[in-house]
């Protein structure tokens, strides 16, 4: 999954001791389904900007940051990032330890901007500070809030309350800034209940007349620490958890965590199994660029495509439904295959959808595409460059607006993506109209990538028949004794992952999920964080928006398509 | 890394025409007026439901209210055995068991005297479904619930268990055996007469 061979650890290896020897402080840790370094806090900012700056390395995008609580260890707590050479094709992992008593690590945000918001949340869900970060305060939790929530001693159960004036307001809004020759400056709280929000965001902002010169975003309204309850359940009961991350597509996110600790456990979900979870990831991908490009049209005023393609959405709804029980939480996957086996009409069913979607995708290009008023208002809004894009730690739809041609699917294929034709669209304004051109266009391939793996769809079992890992099937749990004691086994104690990490990570609709998983051997997760790929992608916003009108945030925010359920998780 | 085969959809320089925007005007009218007559008359384009005068038949693997299903002679089959509360992701599930002294069979030794289900904890995933070792939990397709207060929500044996015929149960989400039991049905079929269930039909007219 993550195409590395031993050659280019040792590449990578090379590159690295040049600059820093045995004994300088960075050790390469053995095997890991990621080439791994623990690196002593000491040089953790020269060996960053070797790995961003040399060209051997060229690690330019940090994937993500976060905290693990190891109470019985002398140093209490390690810092892991994540970083991916878009270049090279690598990953490398790093861990920090540090100790309870000087829990200080120096802030990466001065090689990688997209340490900004990670660093953040480690430091408000562990307490590890991050020494150098412009902005450290609370993220996830409010700032009444006592005590870090993903600490192992951190009793759950305690409610704390934040009262009226108590909120968090940027130091920059109080301040005057009016002078003779801007009068008119006022400060304006843009959400967090707004509609153009789509989901619970506060944006801060300050006003020059209509020019926002200033921004901050409070995030954090639909947090329920969801990392936290995975750590109190079996592997399988996280799977419904996932459903609420990005609920636009949550397909996609049960895929990625069934793909994750699959890896883990060595065991591979049957091929039809592989072939539906395909299907259906693309069908749901569709939905989420349908619910994106939509939502943005009628932000803007189009109320018309807005609906039109709801009516894809409603039937792809349908197929989920038939397929699964559920419409929106949808519980589909199991560690090791599927639930369910397809409805029967499954496959004449998508066939409709395949003829009905380009039709309506094409009417809606029709009404928008080219239209003067679409186009005004969008180009030239919300722009970054590729570099500034890379560097916020931006993948998928939006990091293709501007001419990156990353994508997971083709760089880590997995599902058997690289059996498939498809191509990665792309385009290199890196504004609004230009994500949107990028999303019309995946959504078009998607569908061809699902006309594809339809004829693919072969008979066959849909779960393993490892019983470590999946139920056995029902009629032999009512007549036979072993399976009954293999399916009291796996629901009372839940299956047992090896001990060990792993970072698994699928192209989901707004980028690259990453779920990094730490098992400790039982039955439960010891640590799961999730990689929203909007979270790197949101933290930019503010500073991009300053310079802006305030019509405009509008137009630029629901380009983005920030998930609150997945920003906040 | 080899570079990905690559789409560029680069915006186009808008033409001469549709920069008059009055050409697009028309051409997107025609399409809108295309889905107004397709609506008003052959109801075509439009998959709304007339909610709740009609009503949506759901497949037959929808998750909704749960259902304990009895054995012949109206006991539950439920042998109090912990399973689902034990597979349930959200807590809902509260079961307290005593010994079944009037069954015949060694099959069945423990009943449950009490057994609830927060409805409005419950997450609808199924797993106490996918738990039960009797098939004596099930779904059925109403989704349809109000409550006047949170503890009304909290429903025990005397709602969740149910007699009668399975056929009369509209059940829904269900142990997997292997075989398609469902169908999707697209185009969603539009007409009341379709797609209404047999008592809601009589009671809209």
């Amino acid at each position: 999954m993550n195409g590395e061979s031993m050659e280019n650890r040792k590449e990578t290896l090379a590159a690295i001791r040049v600059a820093f020897p045995d004994g300088g402080g960075v050790v390469e840790l053995p095997g890991g389904d990621v080439q791994s370094f623990r690196v002593d806090r000491a040089v953790l900012l020269e060996f960053a900007r070797h790995l961003k700056t040399d060209p051997k390395l060229d690690f330019k995008l940090l994937a993500d940051v976060c905290g693990v609580d190891y109470p019985g260890r002398e140093a209490r707590f390690e810092v892991v990032y994540h970083l991916a050479s878009l270049e090279h094709g690598r990953r490398l992992r790093l861990k920090v330890p540090v100790r309870e008593d000087d829990a200080v690590v120096p802030s990466v945000y001065g090689v990688w901007k997209a340490a900004d918001w990670f660093e953040r949340e480690a430091y408000d869900l562990f307490g590890i500070r991050f020494e150098g970060h412009p902005n450290l305060k609370r993220i996830l939790c409010h700032a009444a809030f006592r005590g870090h929530a993903l600490r192992k001693d951190y009793d759950p159960g305690q409610r704390w309350l934040l009262r009226e004036g108590e909120q968090d307001e940027p130091a920059w809004a109080r301040e005057s800034q009016e002078d003779e020759d801007h009068f008119e400056t006022q400060v304006l709280n843009f959400g967090p209940s707004h509609p153009a929000t789509h989901g619970t965001l506060r944006t801060v902002v300050r006003l020059d007349g209509e020019v926002i010169t200033r921004a901050e975003v409070e995030i954090g309204y639909l947090h329920r620490c969801f990392e936290k309850m995975a750590e109190g359940h079996t592997w399988n009961q996280v799977i419904p958890y996932t459903d609420r991350l990005n609920y636009c597509s949550a397909m996609m996110n049960g895929v990625g965590y069934a793909l994750a600790v699959e890896k883990m456990l060595g065991v591979e979900a049957p091929p039809r199994a592989q072939v539906i979870r395909l299907i259906l990831s693309e069908l749901s991908r569709i939905m989420d660029h349908i619910i994106d490009v939509g939502a943005n049209l009628n932000d803007l005023g189009a109320m018309t495509p807005f609906l039109y393609m709801y009516q894809a959405r409603e039937e792809m709804y349908s197929v989920l439904e038939a397929c699964c029980g559920s419409r929106l939480t949808m519980s589909y996957v199991r560690i090791g295959g599927l639930s369910h086996d397809l409805p029967e009409d499954f496959v004449e069913s998508v066939r409709f959808l395949l003829k009905r979607i380009p039709k309506l995708v094409d009417e809606m290009e029709t009404l928008i595409t080219q239209n003067r008023i679409f186009r005004d208002r969008t180009e030239g809004i919300g722009k970054i460059s590729a570099d500034d894009a890379v560097d916020w730690g931006w993948t998928g739809p939006c990091l293709r607006a501007t001419g990156v041609a990353y994508d997971v699917r083709k760089a880590y294929p997995y599902l058997g993506y690289e059996t498939y034709d498809f191509k990665v669209p792309i385009a290199h304004a890196g504004d609004t109209y230009a994500r949107y051109l990028v999303r019309v266009e995946e959504m078009r391939q998607s569908l061809s990538i699902v006309e594809q793996a339809l004829a693919r769809l072969e008979p066959g079992p849909i779960i393993t028949d490892n019983h470590n890992v999946a139920l056995p099937p029902k009629e032999e749990v009512y007549t036979e004794m072993e399976s009954l004691i293999w399916h009291f086994k796996l629901i009372m104690e839940g299956m047992k992952v090896p001990a060990g990490d792993a970072y698994g990570f699928t192209e989901a609709a707004n980028g690259e999920l990453g779920y990094y998983i730490v098992s400790d051997g039982g039955g439960k997760p010891y640590r799961i964080k999730v990689r929203p790929p909007c979270f790197a992608i949101f933290q930019a916003f503010p500073h991009i928006l300053e310079g802006h009108m305030v019509s405009d945030t509008v137009a630029f925010m629901s380009s983005l398509n920030v998930i609150a359920g997945e920003l906040d998780r | 890394m080899s570079a990905p085969e690559v789409v560029v959809c680069d915006p186009k320089p808008l033409s001469f025409r549709q920069r008059l925007y009055l050409f697009e005007v028309a051409k997107g009218l025609a399409v809108t007026l295309r889905h107004f007559l397709g609506n008003l008359f052959a109801r075509k384009y439009t998959v709304t439901v007339e909610w709740p005068e009609v009503k949506r038949q759901y497949s037959e693997r929808l998750r909704g209210k749960h259902i304990l299903l009895a054995k012949p002679d109206g006991s539950p089959r439920c042998v109090a055995c912990y399973m689902c509360e034990e597979a349930c992701p959200a807590e809902c599930i509260h079961i307290e068991a005593e010994e079944d002294l009037a069954s015949a069979s060694v099959e069945y030794e423990k009943r449950p005297k009490v057994f609830t289900i927060d409805l409005l904890r419950c997450v609808y995933c199924g797993f106490c479904v996918d738990a039960c070792p009797k098939e004596a939990i099930v779904m059925s397709r109403t989704h349809e619930m109000a409550f006047a207060g949170r503890d009304e929500a909290i429903v025990g044996l005397e709602e969740l268990l149910q007699k009668g015929p399975y056929e009369k149960l509209d059940l829904g989400y269900r142990p997997y055996y292997g075989v398609a039991r469902t169908r999707v049905e697209l185009p969603i079929p539009v007409k009341p007469a379709d797609r209404t269930l047999g008592e809601s039909t009589s009671a809209a007219r």
